[in-house]
């Protein structure tokens, strides 16, 4: 049987829907995006954790340019080592039956026919190649997705100059290759960049490597120290090119999904606390309402002998049923959004399976943090009720002491009319309220800010990189270092306008401690398709010697220009030299440095070698020139920078804008609760004054005035504070997503402040529309008869 | 029913025929008003007594244009109150009508100045808020909060309001009702002093039977009709009653 007072909380709650509905929504929308950013993040990582530990992942990895098997045993022998493996990593190109842009790709050994035993392989479908066999490979799986190519299907493969057909086994998934990306690319292209695996055998005498190695994966033994055995193995391998061996951390794929993990961290806890804190200060004002109202209620219910605690449990009710709708709300979005985002990971991160399930402790922890928000929010309405003596509950609170404030004592005060001072008092009387309106209008406003900032910087940051960084058409690598005059047949090659060429070589960069893996790009001074920019944007002039490093770069290694910074080259002679930082580059995008291309051959004490090209093209006649490069056996990559751009800005949409379509929404929903709640809350707390002022002879209009000037004083003082607080959130979130992908530039447009203003104030205006319809319907004689 | 003759023949203010006012509660009909006929002469003070659910507050709803009525006829001058529009009638209550409540309704956030100066601003010929609270005696209490103003001077700063306008008819709905007898007696004394020094139209509707001595004419209602209209041969002064 349903007790009286639970009865007077029902009907409370449905005379009170409206706005508690408005409060469920806002608890709803925090506890949404903790449910998705933890539930996501939890699934990455256990998706991750599960597929690394099933399959082996290595701990350390090493490349090099050729050394002998018999080099693998002593290396087992380094202390710390549990298991280590050789292997053969070959670039190639493919060409698909079908797809006509040039396709690039690794090809890795693995034991023939059977598993290796670090990096082991996730057979998704068909079998591993055939003991023996060597015209079978095993294909990734993004890569298969992308042309449609299972068990059976051929591709034509270049491996070392000689063009082979290869027959797919099956298609596979491995640790290595979670997040998988072609060497150079920014972003995954699984049509045009390709993973597979042959027979160690088969791979060894195709690409000259018979009894030979130039890869080696290695796992540790548990609480091993990384950096002597990296030094060891580098010792080990230096006499036969090595490029430096690298733990887990450093590989591209591991790297990025660390970051993802990192910056999703911060939001997890940023987004939800903002979101909870609003309706702390709702629930606070809300209740503060219904229990001023209820005084003479919880006055006669006390004298009936209810006891405290009853009545704080029965106020407490009513704030819990508006948590527990508000959070199952959100577990229900949340689960449902959260499935999209994880949706858009398993596009990029490659596991056997991303199950995304909320967890019941994540459900638990949504209901505590949202019941803590509103303890919080509601303790002091309910204590004030609670030691409320029954007679003096009796009795109608006193009118509310008003005094003049600073600002009608200035010479403006003496112009105010009577409606501008009732709106002035009224917000100075409740001063604490309206300082929370204010704070609550300018978060939602600087999330506003926060959400479309991205997108304007994202777009800003691409259009820098692809207008004035990467201005050619078609980018090719070379096999080798090749002579300058590779260039000059290039010239000659039908559809290309322009050729611009560079030399890129492997570093490690050092200083101290700190020291990083990048390349050094050899540009000619003034160079026309590859900008290198400077603060300003404008394109800078090399230096004749000396690096320009990019700022990311800079800062991380610790180092201004003017500094010394050891160079160790992992090419060729591998030598270690001390260069000059002569300059920091302002690159949105990519971890680089550069330096004058003959500056860069003289320290690798050569000729005018070139490693690469930029070409300026006539995309009518692509099909043409790829077909003559194809030709080229000294061509290793052939990159289409339009793709690049394409493939970016795919990217961004899917993840970036995701999340931040989501914040759009989301923020929208707190200015609209915040405004409609405190427009609601004065329109009752004042329906008694307006209607007298109707009665008065005042127009429904300049009723209305009073309480729309109050909503519209308070969003126009939250404007600027949102503003305020928006620059501080994007620049939190800038810090947070500084990577070495990307770096999204600190730009705030004066289009975002005035898109985060029209937000704000375009919620406060449907909410105001609301209100007013009420003041429609206001009962001016009614009003009249009751007494506050 | 006994019609009144007026000492003079005074200009005819308010002038209501067969007026008929029922309110729909629910699924219950409530018949306020019967057949009211009634007129308010220019300059007089009126008292209309009656118990409670009489029907006296809806009359003076309807003749203040706060509420309409759902049969028979208004007139204020030539307008026609029935058949006004909203606008109309908020045009009417602005330029004609001074109310006063039982509860006062003062604004809590305006001190007694602005309080009256809410109405001047919006007023066509108003005196400022200062004559009005002279008025009522209230010049020294002008820049205090209705907080900080005893329920007899929230009364007097709710006359002065109304008066301040210069209305054509003043229209008091149990002024005193909330009011101990001495500060009763002193808003009454208020409203007296209006009528005869602006030769206000007044009507004030109570159910206290005492207050029916100072009015010129005395209109009863019982039951939503008017029972019984008799003039006052001799008008009391307010400051000689007390109950």
């Amino acid at each position: 049987m349903i007790r009286a007072l639970e009865r007077k909380l029902l009907r409370d709650l449905v005379g009170l829907k409206s706005q508690a509905a408005a409060i469920a929504v806002v608890i709803g929308a925090g506890v949404m995006v903790l449910i998705i950013m933890v539930s996501t993040l939890d699934a990455v990582r256990v998706s991750m954790q599960r597929f690394y530990d099933s399959h082996q992942f290595a701990d350390v990895f090493a490349d090099l340019k050729r050394a002998p098997e018999g080099v693998a045993e002593r290396m087992r022998t380094i202390p710390g080592i549990n298991q280590l493996e050789t292997r053969i990593r070959a670039p190639v190109r493919l060409e698909v039956p079908g797809f006509d842009d040039p396709v690039r790709g690794v090809l890795i050994s693995i034991p023939d026919g059977r598993q290796p035993n670090i990096n082991r392989l996730y057979l998704r479908s068909g079998s591993l190649p055939a003991p023996g066999r060597s015209d079978q490979v095993l294909i990734a799986e993004p890569f298969s997705e992308a042309h449609g190519l299972e068990a059976g299907d051929r591709l034509r493969v270049i491996i070392n100059g000689r063009l082979e057909t290869l027959m797919v086994s099956g298609v596979a998934l491995s640790p290595e290759f979670v997040y998988q990306i072609g060497p150079a690319d920014l972003l995954p292209d699984y049509e045009r960049f390709a993973v597979m695996w042959m027979n160690r055998r088969a791979l060894g005498h195709a690409f000259g490597m018979d009894g030979a190695f130039n890869s080696v994966v290695a796992t540790l033994q548990a609480g091993a120290a990384v950096e002597p055995l990296l030094d060891a193995l580098d010792a080990m391998l230096a006499p036969y090119g090595g490029v430096g061996a690298y733990p887990r951390e450093d590989l591209t794929s591991h790297r990025f999904i660390m970051q993802r993990i990192e910056t999703q961290e911060v939001m997890a806890v940023v987004l939800p606390v903002i979101f909870l804190g609003v309706s702390a200060f709702l629930l606070n004002v809300l209740l503060g309402r219904i229990i001023r109202i209820q005084r003479q209620q919880v006055a006669v219910l006390k004298a009936f002998g209810y006891s405290n605690r009853q009545i704080a449990f029965h106020y407490g009710q009513l704030t819990g049923a508006i948590v527990v709708i508000g959070t199952l709300l959100g577990i229900g979005f949340g689960a449902w959004a959260g499935r999209g985002l994880a949706g858009v990971y398993a596009e990029y991160f490659r596991f056997p399976d991303m199950v995304l399930t909320v967890q019941p402790r994540e459900i638990v922890l949504s209901f505590l943090v949202a019941a803590a928000a509103a303890t919080l929010g509601t303790w002091r309405a309910v204590s004030s009720a609670v030691s409320l003596p029954p007679a003096e509950a009796m009795r109608p609170p006193a009118p509310e002491r008003f005094t003049q404030g600073w600002l009608e004592a200035s010479a403006l005060g003496r112009v105010l009319d009577q409606s501008t001072r009732i709106i002035l008092r009224n917000l100075n009387r409740h001063r604490f309220k309206a300082a929370m309106s204010v704070l609550g209008i300018g978060l939602s406003a600087g999330l506003l800010l926060t959400g479309s900032y991205q997108f304007n910087a994202v777009d800003h940051m691409l259009d820098v990189q692809y207008r004035l960084v990467q201005k050619a058409d078609v980018h090719l690598t070379f096999t080798d270092p090749s002579p300058e005059r590779a260039a000059a047949e290039l010239r000659h090659t039908p559809g290309v306008h322009f050729v611009e060429v560079y030399r890129s070589v492997p570093v490690r960069l050092r200083n101290g401690h700190s020291h990083y893996r990048t390349a050094i790009l050899g540009l000619d001074a003034n160079p026309s398709l590859r900008g290198v920019l400077d603060a300003e944007h404008r394109d800078l002039e090399l230096p004749p010697s000396g690096l320009v490093l990019t700022d990311y770069l800079a800062d991380l290694l610790g180092l201004t220009p003017g500094d010394e910074v050891e160079v160790e080259v992992m090419e060729g002679r591998r030598q270690t030299v001390r260069a000059e930082v002569a300059a920091v580059v302002d690159d949105p995008i990519g971890v680089s440095a550069y330096m004058e291309r003959h500056a860069l051959n003289r320290i690798m004490r050569e000729g005018p070698a070139i490693s690469g090209a930029w070409l300026l093209s006539d995309r009518s006649r692509d099909g043409e020139l790829f077909e003559h490069l194809w030709d080229v056996p000294r061509v290793a990559s052939i990159g289409l920078i339009s793709d690049a751009e394409r493939n970016i800005r795919g990217y961004i949409e899917d993840t970036v804008l995701l999340m931040m379509g989501i914040m759009l929404l989301l923020a929208g929903s707190i200015a609209f609760a915040v405004v409609y709640n405190n427009a609601r809350i004065t329109f009752a707390e004042r329906a008694r004054e307006l209607a007298t002022l109707r009665v008065l002879g005042f127009t429904r209009t300049e009723v209305a005035w009073i309480l729309i000037g109050e909503t519209l004083l308070i969003v126009l003082v939250a404007i600027p504070l949102g503003w305020l607080i928006g620059t501080g959130f994007a620049w939190l979130l800038n810090q947070a997503m500084t990577m070495d992908l990307m770096r999204v530039p600190f730009l705030i447009t004066p289009g975002t402040y005035a898109f985060a203003a029209a937000g704000v104030l375009l919620a406060a205006a449907l909410s105001t529309l609301l209100i007013v319809r009420r003041l429609q319907k206001l009962d001016m004689i009614s009003a009249l008869k009751t007494v506050e | 029913m006994t019609s009144a003759v007026p000492r003079t023949t005074p200009e005819v203010v308010f002038s209501a025929r067969d007026l008929t006012k029922v309110y729909v509660m629910g699924e219950v009909e409530i018949h306020a008003l019967r057949g009211v006929d009634l007129d308010l002469y220019a300059g007089e003070l009126t008292v209309m007594l009656g118990a409670s659910g009489s029907g006296k507050s809806t009359l003076l709803n309807i003749l203040g244009g706060l509420d309409s009525a759902t049969a028979g006829t208004v007139r204020y001058g030539e307008q026609d109150l029935v058949a006004a529009t909203d606008n109309v009638l908020t045009r009417f209550r602005r330029d004609h009508v001074g109310f006063v409540f039982q509860f006062y309704n003062l604004i809590s956030s305006l001190t007694a100045r602005e309080n009256v100066a809410i109405v001047t601003e919006i007023s066509r010929d108003p005196m400022t808020p200062e004559e009005a609270l002279a008025l009522v005696g209230l010049e020294d209490r002008m820049d205090h909060f209705p907080s900080q103003l005893s329920g007899g001077e929230q009364q007097r700063v709710a006359i002065a309001r109304a008066v301040a306008k210069r209305p054509a008819v003043l229209l008091c709905d149990e002024p005193t009702g909330a009011l101990d007898s001495k500060t009763g007696v002193r808003v009454l004394e208020v409203i007296e002093h209006i009528n005869r020094e602006l030769g206000t139209t007044t009507a004030v509707i109570t159910h206290n039977v005492v207050i029916a001595d100072m009015a010129d004419r005395v209109i009863q209602l019982s039951d939503g009709r008017v029972s019984e209209i008799h003039s006052n041969t001799h008008r009391k002064a307010a400051a000689e009653l007390s109950w």
